[in-house]
């Protein structure tokens, strides 16, 4: 029941972000430090994660093809076809939703709990759009460019670990990337990061912007904020795979 | 002026406001006092239109600000001020920067006039040169006063004080209140300050309303209210032995210098010095 009615509020607070803006111009500006925060804020972790990850599924790869018959190329594509269309987006994002939706709720949480938001709403201003649709924007904006470039780096890494791990020589590993490769795949990658874009986003946004309470109260919002991120980005991704693959 | 008609609000089953009467007059002091929980802070955010009323009016000027379009609720409320109990301010940003927001949302000035507007009214509230400060260098006195900074900035008709004390020592709630009530003055405002703070009431209150568990339950003058016969209200006021006995040293004092005791109040209510008998002159 409860549930329902979350749901339901979070719907209502999305079709609220819809409004005129009442300063295009201090929107924009409010748009552009949220693509900055978030985007340019998680562009380390990611570029680590990315490295590694690729690396690991080289290896794990290279440690499951024990075929002769199987050419060592075949590790290339798969770790291409992995990054791409699981690792990069999925990992990434559940990253993501750690560092990126933690730091929405719990600044929506602060800002509601210190009545920062019924200041601007006092001020004449449309908080939901004011406040909520930069952060969605912003992050529908960065998030699927972080994960391309976690794509690169995760192929890269795997290369990198290919050859100093002496599992496939780098011109066999680059032969092994062209072969069979598809174009629909790097779609699906990104159609995955849209939509967890927007679920990271507007979820710990709807977590953060109802906070009651006080500081105990955000700790909790963001955790919650997290896990269900979590928990979707999850479920989407499953979905995204049924209807597409 | 702003006039309140049969006001209800409640949350789930709890009643917390059961039809509540008043009038807040322009250039003055209107203050609501009452016991914590007693809905002050709940009518003021039902005022300024944060929390939904159930049934009533809120007139401000004759405009009910419940019917109104949403557009024009907008542009109303660019005539309201608030000052939140802790000052609300937006702590991503520089005191300059959090008393220009509502300019730069709402005119399209240059920045030069915007600027100087800024550094008029921190210095109207004596922050002359903090602009580059950040909300968390400040102390509480300093926040509030960047609160009332904000809430000037656009020339507000209405200005919404909750709590301007709390948290403060009396020297400092001493200068707030000041500083309310000069702002008010200079500015012709309609102003209305919850307060559980009898000292600010006696300091700066015109027009007192007091609050009883979501009830009217007295209005009147800050002159009036130390003689109300309202039970309630007088349990509240004299909630210290301190100020039971100092009014009723004040009372003998009195009743020493005059004869008919009937006059007693009046002299009093009008306070001493009309007399010419004032002792502490
Ligand atoms: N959002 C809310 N939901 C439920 N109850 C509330 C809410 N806000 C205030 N109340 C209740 O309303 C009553 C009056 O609160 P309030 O106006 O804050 O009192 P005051 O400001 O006079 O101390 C309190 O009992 C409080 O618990
Ligand atoms: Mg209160």
């Amino acid at each position: 029941m409860k549930l329902f009615s979350s749901f339901g509020q979070y719907l209502l607070m999305l079709r609220g972000t819809i409004r005129k803006p009442e300063n295009s111009k201090m929107y924009w500006k409010e748009f552009m430090h949220q693509s900055v925060e978030i985007g340019y804020g998680s562009l380390g972790i990611v570029v680590i994660i990315s490295i590694f990850m690729g690396a690991v599924s080289a290896v794990q790869t290279a440690y499951q093809l024990v075929s002769p018959l199987i050419p060592k190329e075949t590790i290339a594509l798969i770790v291409r076809d992995t990054v791409i269309l699981e690792f990069a987006p999925t990992l990434i994002c559940i990253v993501l939703a750690g560092v990126v939706g933690s730091k929405i709720a719990s600044e929506l949480g602060n800002m509601r709990v210190s009545e920062q938001i019924d200041a601007l709403e006092i001020m004449g201003i449309n908080t939901k759009s004011y406040l909520v649709a930069p952060k969605v924007l912003g992050a529908l904006l960065t998030i699927p460019l972080l994960v391309i470039i976690s794509m690169v780096l995760g192929i890269y890494g795997g290369r990198l670990a290919s050859s100093l791990g002496e599992l496939v020589a780098a011109d066999a590993f680059d032969r092994g990337l062209q072969s069979g490769f598809v174009i629909k795949n790097v779609y699906i990658g990104l159609a995955k990061a849209y939509t967890f874009a927007f679920i990271i986003s507007s979820v710990s946004s709807y977590f953060g912007y109802y906070v009651r309470g006080g500081a105990l109260e955000i700790g909790r919002a963001s955790t919650a904020a997290v896990i269900t991120s979590c928990v979707m980005i999850l479920i989407a991704d499953y979905a995204i795979a049924y209807l597409f693959l | 002026m702003i006039e309140i008609k049969n006001v209800k609000k409640s949350f789930g089953t709890k009643e917390v406001l059961k039809g509540v009467n008043a009038v807040f007059e322009k250039g003055k002091i209107n203050i609501i006092i009452g016991a914590s929980g007693s809905g002050k802070t709940v009518l003021q955010k039902c005022m300024v239109g944060l929390l939904k009323i159930d049934s009533g009016e809120i007139l401000f000027d004759g405009r009910d600000f419940v019917t109104m379009s949403s557009e024009d609720k907008k542009l109303l409320r660019q005539q309201l001020g608030m000052l939140f109990q802790g000052a609300a301010l937006f702590d991503s940003m520089t005191v300059e920067q959090n008393v220009m927001f509502p300019l730069d949302m709402f005119t399209d000035w240059e920045r030069k006039e915007k600027l100087d507007r800024v550094n008029f009214v921190l210095e109207r509230v004596d922050l002359k040169g903090s602009n580059s400060k950040r909300p968390d260098e400040l102390s509480g006195g300093m926040k509030k006063r960047v609160g009332i900074a904000r809430a000037i900035v656009l020339k507000p008709k209405y200005l919404f004080v909750d709590e301007p004390n709390s948290g403060l020592d009396p020297r400092t709630s001493r200068l707030i209140d000041t500083l309310i009530h000069d702002i008010t003055k200079e500015n012709n405002i309609t102003t209305v300050v919850n307060s559980h703070d009898m000292n600010s009431v006696m300091e700066i209150g015109e027009n007192i309303l007091y609050l009883d568990q979501g009830r009217n339950g007295w209005s009147g003058t800050s002159k009036d209210v130390l003689f109300s016969k309202h039970e309630n209200l007088n349990n509240f006021i004299f909630a210290s032995e301190f100020f039971r006995d100092a009014r009723d040293m004040r009372i003998l004092e009195v009743k020493g210098l005059i004869e008919d005791e009937r006059d007693m109040e009046k002299i009093l209510r009008e306070g001493l010095k009309s007399s010419g008998s004032d002792p502490s002159s």
